[in-house]
């Protein structure tokens, strides 16, 4: 889960890490408020979790109070990669003099947390990465020792600071390294961390990402994510809900099948015979009628969803269970859509007899139930 | 024969008296596995299927020896109980728990690799020595014995090829998922070095996905150690957008790194047979030996 500009701000503001002063504004006259508050220049910010949003003009700068209130003005009223900017950050402009990057993610291969520095900030990790590798300084992090401040020492060492700069660098890292700890961050990290004119540092960016799996430790952003603003699309959201895993994809075939794995091969085979799916969903192991009937009516909610494939092998999924579960949806939503079902595996025979009595058309192979709902969406 | 388990091993299930747990209890016992014991916290003293039950694992292996714990224990406590486990000297691990915080996996396999254990999953189907050992919840009847070792980062689609394998008369040596999550106890290389060593399995079927950068790092190993058995692999996920999480937690595209182009390439220049489709996988193994 991502948190907004702001959420990841405030939570490291609460850990002592130096932060722009600011306020959040959902309309002008609250910026203006906020602006009243704090000393010019000032930097408006509008809170979206689509990335490139200073590319896409979501981040503007102002004098005066006046000039504050029109750029809040404008982000409100602005959509960033098809997002609505529902409200806005204003805050004191930094004098930057020099860029950073300090982070914490996860490195799969070493199975740890890893800190990653450079004493190039302000483009993506990831670019740093590409362009200038010696700029990038790794620290795998011992999950039983942690990660502490003399770590944070030797880091700051090897970005170019000595002395008082890298003390009160190295305290900012290892606060840093404990609001990921805490928070379950899979993502952490300040870009740019700018170096000010006086020797000190400030947070002007911050982004962090939450491990989904933590959110029922996490219950505030938890909250957040399903009831209020998020990155999900509301079909995403409504599977969310329902603990199905939902990706829209912009294609008009709609897909339901269980396992993440077999789910995407049924995209690429789909694609493979050239027809486009419409989204990815699991319903995942075990699933009852119900939870198929909210797949269903998740996938038929998408306007664009020409034909339906449902390719479901059980293991733990028993097939009579999801036979029942296409019926109860049929009923409830009325789907006049085609649909192509594949169903094998555990109680496939009394699957196949409920479908096959409602006078639906069940298939064995997925290949061959591939080939026949491309070629219903291409009709 | 196969690896890591056989007809020897002899386990405890964590979590038995859970719905799944039970469930899956009752369905390897039928298929011949040899189940010591099970713990549930504060279940002590009762009995799922005639497995008596403990509150430990300690205790459970005062009455009884196992060199092997299956794991159905809710997320929130599954990695607890995976330590308990290795604390109390079980060697190998099978974590069928799905969702379990990163940050608590992270701890678990260092402890893991400082005691040597081996560690199955999380979010994993778990590992079939066919008719001698099933330690999982897939379904028994899609494999059959045989000289193909599998190993997968997924489950269903697994079984999809392996059943697609059995029809072909191709059976299986192991077969084993490491799980769909970012970080997992085994790696695809573990397996591959360990199948290499097993005189059953003569080739072997890797079945990856799209995230992370397993799979490039395993055909730079299948290249430089000159890996000697034949290896057939599928990539799934061609089709998916970056940025998005197909359905397993490890499975997404970062910017570029991730994609299945990338994965396929390497292995191919690898000189693995890469399947275009699931069903391909049968016939380049037949290709292939």
């Amino acid at each position: 889960m991502k948190l907004f500009e702001y959420e990841a701000k405030t939570i490291l503001a609460k850990y002592g890490i130096p932060t722009p002063i600011g306020g959040l504004a959902t309309n002008v006259s609250q910026a203006r408020e906020i602006a009243t508050e704090l000393k010019p220049p000032f930097v408006v910010k509008a809170q979206v979790l689509v990335a490139g949003r200073g590319k896409a003009g979501g981040i503007l700068f102002s004098e005066s109070i006046p000039e504050a209130g029109k750029a809040a003005e404008k982000l409100l009223n602005m959509q960033i990669k098809g997002i609505p900017v529902r409200s806005v950050w204003i805050e004191e402009k930094i004098q930057i003099k020099k860029e950073l990057y300090l982070g914490i993610t996860i490195d799969r291969v070493n199975r740890s947390h890893v800190a990653i520095a450079s004493a190039v900030g302000g483009m993506a990790i990831e670019e740093i990465a590409a362009e200038a590798p010696e700029k990038v300084i790794k620290f795998l992090i011992n999950p039983h020792y942690g990660f502490h401040s003399f770590h944070a020492r030797q880091i700051a060492r090897k970005m170019g600071y000595s002395g008082k700069q890298l003390v009160t660098l190295g305290k900012i890292f290892e606060k840093l390294y404990h609001v990921g700890m805490d928070y379950d961050a899979e993502l952490i990290e300040m870009n740019p961390l700018a170096e000010t004119f006086d020797g000190g540092f400030v947070a002007a960016d911050a982004r962090i990402l939450i491990d989904d799996n933590a959110l029922f430790r996490q219950q505030e952003y938890k909250k957040r994510l399903l009831e209020g603003e998020s990155e999900l699309t509301p079909q995403e959201l409504e599977a969310t809900r329902n603990n199905l895993a939902y990706v829209k994809l912009d294609g008009n075939i709609g897909v339901i099948g269980n396992g993440a794995g077999l789910v995407m091969a049924t995209l690429d085979t789909i694609q493979y015979y050239g027809g486009k799916p419409a989204n990815f969903l699991d319903v995942g192991g075990g699933a009852t009628s119900e939870r198929i009937a909210a797949a269903l009516n998740i996938v038929l909610s998408d306007s664009h969803v020409k034909a339906l494939f449902i390719n479901i092998l059980g293991g733990i999924t028993r097939c009579d269970e999801v036979a029942r579960g296409i019926l109860r949806a049929k009923e409830k939503v009325g789907v006049t859509k085609p649909m192509v079902i594949r169903l094998v595996g555990t109680n496939e025979e009394e699957g196949k007899r409920i479908l096959t009595e409602a006078g639906m058309h069940v298939l064995e192979s997925m290949e061959e139930a591939a080939q026949k709902v491309v070629e219903i969406s291409k009709q | 024969m196969g690896i890591i388990v056989d007809k020897n091993t002899r386990a405890i299930v964590q979590g038995i008296t859970g719905t799944q747990g039970s469930f899956h209890t009752q369905l390897m016992l039928k298929y011949g596995t040899r189940i010591a014991a099970g713990v549930t916290p504060g279940k002590g003293g009762t009995q799922i299927h005639s497995v008596p039950v403990y509150d430990t694992v300690e205790a459970a292996l005062e009455e009884h020896s196992a060199n092997a714990s299956i794991i159905f224990v809710p997320a929130p406590f599954a990695a607890d109980a995976a330590l308990e486990a290795l604390e109390n000297g079980i060697e190998t691990i099978i974590i069928i728990t799905e969702h379990i915080p990163i940050k608590d996996v992270v701890n678990l396999m260092a402890y893991a690799k400082k005691v040597k254990a081996t560690v199955i999953g999380p979010n994993t189907p778990g590992i079939i020595t066919p008719r001698e050992c099933k330690l999982g919840i897939m379904p028994a009847h899609i494999f059959k014995p045989g000289g193909t070792g599998m190993v997968s980062r997924s489950g269903t689609l697994t079984y999809e090829i392996a059943a697609s394998l059995t029809r072909n008369s191709i059976g299986q040596s192991t077969c084993l998922g490491l799980g769909g999550d970012p970080i997992t106890g085994l790696n695809f290389i573990d397996v591959l070095e360990t199948f290499e060593k097993d005189p059953q399995t003569k080739d072997v079927v890797l079945i990856g996905e799209i995230g992370g950068n397993l799979e490039e790092l395993t055909a730079e190993y299948i290249a430089k150690e000159n890996y000697r058995k034949p290896v057939v692999a599928f990539i799934a996920g061609r089709s998916a957008p970056p940025g998005k999480r197909m359905g397993h937690a490890g499975a997404i595209i970062m910017g570029k790194a991730g994609a299945a182009e990338n994965k396929i390439e390497a292995l191919k220049s690898a000189g693995v047979k890469v399947a275009e489709k699931p069903s391909d996988v049968a016939r380049l193994l037949g290709k292939a030996c």
